[in-house]
């Protein structure tokens, strides 16, 4: 954890988000200091101490496999950038 | 006074003795957004010709009937945009659906009405990072409103609508609420349904009420709080109304300060009002107790590896390819991707994906990830442990007043140190409220009273005495 430089380059592209080299090296000062603060974490005892992944004390909810009302095909396509034949419509993915 | 500046419970009365109509209500909203939004900002968009068909309908007889209420542009209102105020969502997404939060406020009578700005995908505190809009801070003009919910405070502070709802991560209802001088509530975790809310950190985030008035917010929790199926982690616990028992006083009640609240880094204006405001609150026959939350030092870092995590998670779903703005003529899947979120993000969303991206890779996410897991848990034990011997928390909101507007540098951290009275509450899921104090140089001041997880009716008791005394000042 001592060094807090990221890679900038390499999580954005992890993130899918393309970076200009300004981006990289403004993001990468400005993370390395909040990175640099965080650090402060590795002082705290934790040994024993159970994870909080949620903070209200309720158990993991399911709902019956039954089928209930949702969006309609036309609503959830109304929003899509493009569309074909009722499908969402995106570059090619595998060539022929 | 117009009929926009005033409280709900005023509307209400006015309503329900025939001397005024929702529709005069409405159309008094408009006509201050109209002539008053352009220099204020604080709402994005709304919808005159569907409010008033609205108010027209309008059952007077609910607890909210024909009362417009202004709504965080991160919340969805069916056929309503819903921008998240960036670009990857603007002129891009209608909503196909109500938040449940607005199906109960329809439910109790009310109008959702309008859309109000906020930090980028409610990552801020300045609401600076609205890639849409600047929006002023109407009490302090050339001040930020605070942020994220930064339109919904100022659209209040501004008399343009009588209340809004916002949302609250790490702050987001209550800074601003403080920094703009209006009452602001984020509900216990669990409290509020978070379904429909465009989600940020979906284990901090929570809906909440902004308003003129102490019991405006009971009234309006009343109607958003409650069990839906629809958000697994929704609490089925019974609701009970807020707006009784606001004026028991806190004769009796044990009022905690924590003394690392209290230390260096506040300004000493502010450190005074909340020393005051506690005074006054004993005098009215609280009794006021040192406490001690030791883990507070560590919140800042532990907040600043959850949240993003859980924004890189939640955020990856503006990929372009079901709504929101996708690039030009792409070449392949990745490329759609890559450029989609490249320029439909701004600055902050993309360090905060990448902060949490990087803190959630392989290899780091037992260093960062889980240990900010297991720290948050001893934070939430800091206050289990105080709410055993206190009732209710003493502490301010904000570390100074509002800044001035434009005075930010782009230095994350600087910003993100300042949120450190606001996100313990989020991270243990707890209860808290911001109510206005006397102003400090013409700046607002809030007084943040946190509760125990399910605690809002003593935090909104302990809001309304505070409220009284300031009336009396005043």
């Amino acid at each position: 954890m001592a060094d807090h430089a990221i890679d900038v380059r390499y999580v954005a592209n992890l993130a899918r988000i393309q970076l200009s080299d300004e981006e990289v090296e403004r993001y990468g000062a400005q993370l390395t200091s909040v990175m640099a603060h965080i650090e402060k974490l590795s002082e705290v005892d934790v040994e024993g101490v159970e994870p909080t992944y949620h903070s209200a004390t309720s158990e993991n909810r399911v709902r019956q496999d039954e089928p209930v009302e949702s969006l309609s095909p036309a609503a959830f396509l109304a929003n899509t950038p493009d569309q074909s034949q009722g499908q969402l419509r995106v570059p090619k993915v595998v060539d022929a | 006074m117009s009929l926009a500046s005033q409280s709900l419970c005023s509307l209400k009365r006015q309503l329900q003795s025939g001397e005024i109509s929702s529709r005069d209500i409405v159309e008094d909203v408009i006509d201050q957004i109209e002539s008053r939004n352009q220099s204020i900002g604080a709402f994005l968009s709304f919808d005159a010709k569907s409010a008033l068909e609205a108010a027209q309908h309008a059952d007077l007889s609910l607890p909210l009937g024909g009362l417009p209420i202004g709504i965080k542009d991160n919340i969805n209102v069916n056929g309503e945009p819903c921008t998240c105020g960036s670009k990857f969502l603007e002129n891009a997404y209608t909503a196909p659906y109500d938040a449940t939060a607005i199906q109960k406020l329809r439910q109790a009578g009310a109008i959702p009405f309008g859309r109000a700005n906020l930090d980028e995908f409610a990552m801020g505190s300045s609401t600076e990072n609205s890639a849409l809009q600047i929006t002023q801070n109407p009490s302090a003009p050339g001040h930020i409103p605070g942020g994220s919910s930064g339109g919904s405070a100022a659209a209040v502070a501004g008399n343009l609508i009588p209340a809004t709802l916002g949302s609250d991560t790490g702050g987001s209802i209550r800074q601003p609420a403080s920094h703009c001088g209006v009452v602001g509530l984020k509900p216990s975790y669990g409290r509020v349904s978070r379904y429909g809310l465009v989600a940020f950190g979906s284990s901090l985030d929570q809906i909440g009420p902004l308003t003129h008035t102490v019991e405006d917010s009971a009234l309006l929790l009343n109607a958003i709080a409650g069990f839906d199926p629809r958000d697994s982690t929704s609490l089925n616990e019974k609701v009970p109304d807020y707006t009784e028992g606001l004026d028991q006083g806190v004769a009796g009640l044990k009022l905690g300060l924590p003394k690392e609240y209290f230390t260096e880094g506040i300004d000493s204006g502010v450190r005074e009002r909340i020393e005051t405001a506690a005074k006054t609150l004993e005098a009215q026959g609280a009794e006021l107790v040192e406490i001690s939350l030791p883990h507070t030092e560590y919140a800042i870092a532990t907040y600043y590896i959850i949240a993003p995590a859980e924004a890189s998670s939640n955020l990856s779903r503006f990929d372009g390819v079901r709504y929101g703005n996708r690039s030009e003529n792409p070449q392949d899947m990745l490329e759609l991707y890559n450029q989609s979120r490249a320029k439909g993000f701004g600055s902050e969303v993309k360090r905060r994906i990448i902060l949490g991206t990087y803190v959630l890779s392989s290899g780091y996410y037992d260093a960062y990830y889980l240990r900010a897991q297991k720290v948050r848990t001893l934070i939430r034990q800091d206050f289990q442990n105080a709410f055993e011997k206190v009732d209710a928390i003493l502490t301010p909101v904000a570390p100074e007043p509002a800044p001035k507007m434009g005075s930010a540098t782009e230095d994350p951290l600087k910003h993100y140190l300042a949120d450190i009275f606001t996100l313990s509450a989020n991270l243990a899921g707890i209860c808290g409220i911001s109510v206005p104090l006397s102003p400090l140089n013409n700046l607002p001041v809030g007084l943040q009273i946190l509760g125990p997880h399910l605690g809002e009716k003593t935090i909104l008791r302990c809001a309304r005495s505070i409220e009284i005394s300031q009336t009396s000042v005043d």
